[in-house]
């Protein structure tokens, strides 16, 4: 093994996710650019990945989020941007990590419209949900009902 | 503002709804962050060194796999830092191999032992599941924030 030398200790890295049709990841770089003080920002498909000082980064999210605050999502991200143990440019393939948020991007929309409607409702008038806990499980008469009415 | 660990840890929804509603996000990007911005040895692609399933014996007995231990030591001092959780429960995102889900296992026991406010949730399927979600997250964190 050999010795580990950190590179861009201290700083942060932050994913901008954008699900909007007004919004394009070429729009918000447009706007991190004009705001941005030695901020590295990099456009990709989904958005933007943001590296620098954790208060100008949190800067730069706080403007861009204006754009359309129901659209634009936020996530930490653990390596800076194009390292080349996660960037998809030296390994191949999706990087990993993405399809969690293929997944996630496919209910972005459902989140965003409910951000919408809360943004001029109580939250606290919306109805609970049921708690996944409470659900009831498959009780042993369906399953056998279920087992009975398999064809032969 | 409460430290909220988040299940799926990865996950980009929940991450953006603590920040949104005022508190700060638990996730593995700031354990992972942690490790490659930490001089030592060089241990690709995560950093996760030989230290780590020892570190994971405070949550996971010594004839535990050391992948369970090794990710434990990731998300163990989140989950004793943590002043809340919320869980999403058919985080389908969150499969991976025998070392992932035995981790995902005990990542839920331990939330479930320890007494801090949690919330489970499913994800949304339509836009009428969509509302009653972000309302409970939303209601669940404000709460939280009224008790801090």
């Amino acid at each position: 093994m050999t010795d580990y030398k950190p590179e861009n200790v201290g700083m942060v890295t932050k994913y901008v996710v954008v699900e909007s049709f007004t919004v394009t990841p070429a729009d918000l770089a447009v706007r991190a650019y004009e705001i941005s003080r030695g901020v590295m920002i990099k456009e990709t498909c989904f958005g933007l990945v943001i590296m620098g000082k954790e208060e100008e980064v949190d800067l730069i999210i706080t403007e861009i989020r204006k754009m359309d605050p129901e659209h634009i999502f936020i996530k930490d991200r653990g390596f800076p941007p194009g390292d080349s143990r996660r960037c998809r440019a030296n390994l191949g393939g999706a990087r990993p990590g993405f399809h969690g948020m293929e997944y996630e991007m496919t209910v972005l929309p459902y989140i965003s419209h409910a951000l919408a409607e809360l943004s001029h409702r109580d939250a606290t008038t919306v109805p609970r949900l049921t708690t996944p806990r409470e659900k009831p499980k498959l009780d042993i008469y369906t399953l056998k009902r279920m087992i009975d009415a398999q064809e032969p | 503002m409460a430290k909220v660990f988040i299940y799926p840890a990865t996950s980009l929804i929940l991450t953006d709804m603590v920040t949104r509603f005022g508190h700060t996000p638990l996730s593995s990007a700031v354990a992972i962050r942690e490790r490659i911005q930490t001089a030592g040895l060089e241990s690709v692609p995560l950093q996760i060194t030989p230290e780590e399933p020892k570190k994971g014996l405070r949550w996971a007995a010594v004839e535990v796999p050391s992948g369970v231990r090794g990710r434990m030591a990731l998300y163990g001092p989140m989950i004793e830092e943590c002043d809340a959780a919320i869980i999403i429960n058919d985080a389908d995102l969150a499969f991976g191999c025998m070392g992932c889900a035995r981790t995902n296992e005990l990542i839920k026991f331990l939330i479930r032992q320890k007494e801090i406010p949690k919330l489970d949730l499913d994800y949304p399927k339509n836009e009428a599941e969509g509302l009653p979600f972000v309302a409970a997250i939303k209601r669940f964190l404000t709460e939280l924030g009224a008790s801090k």
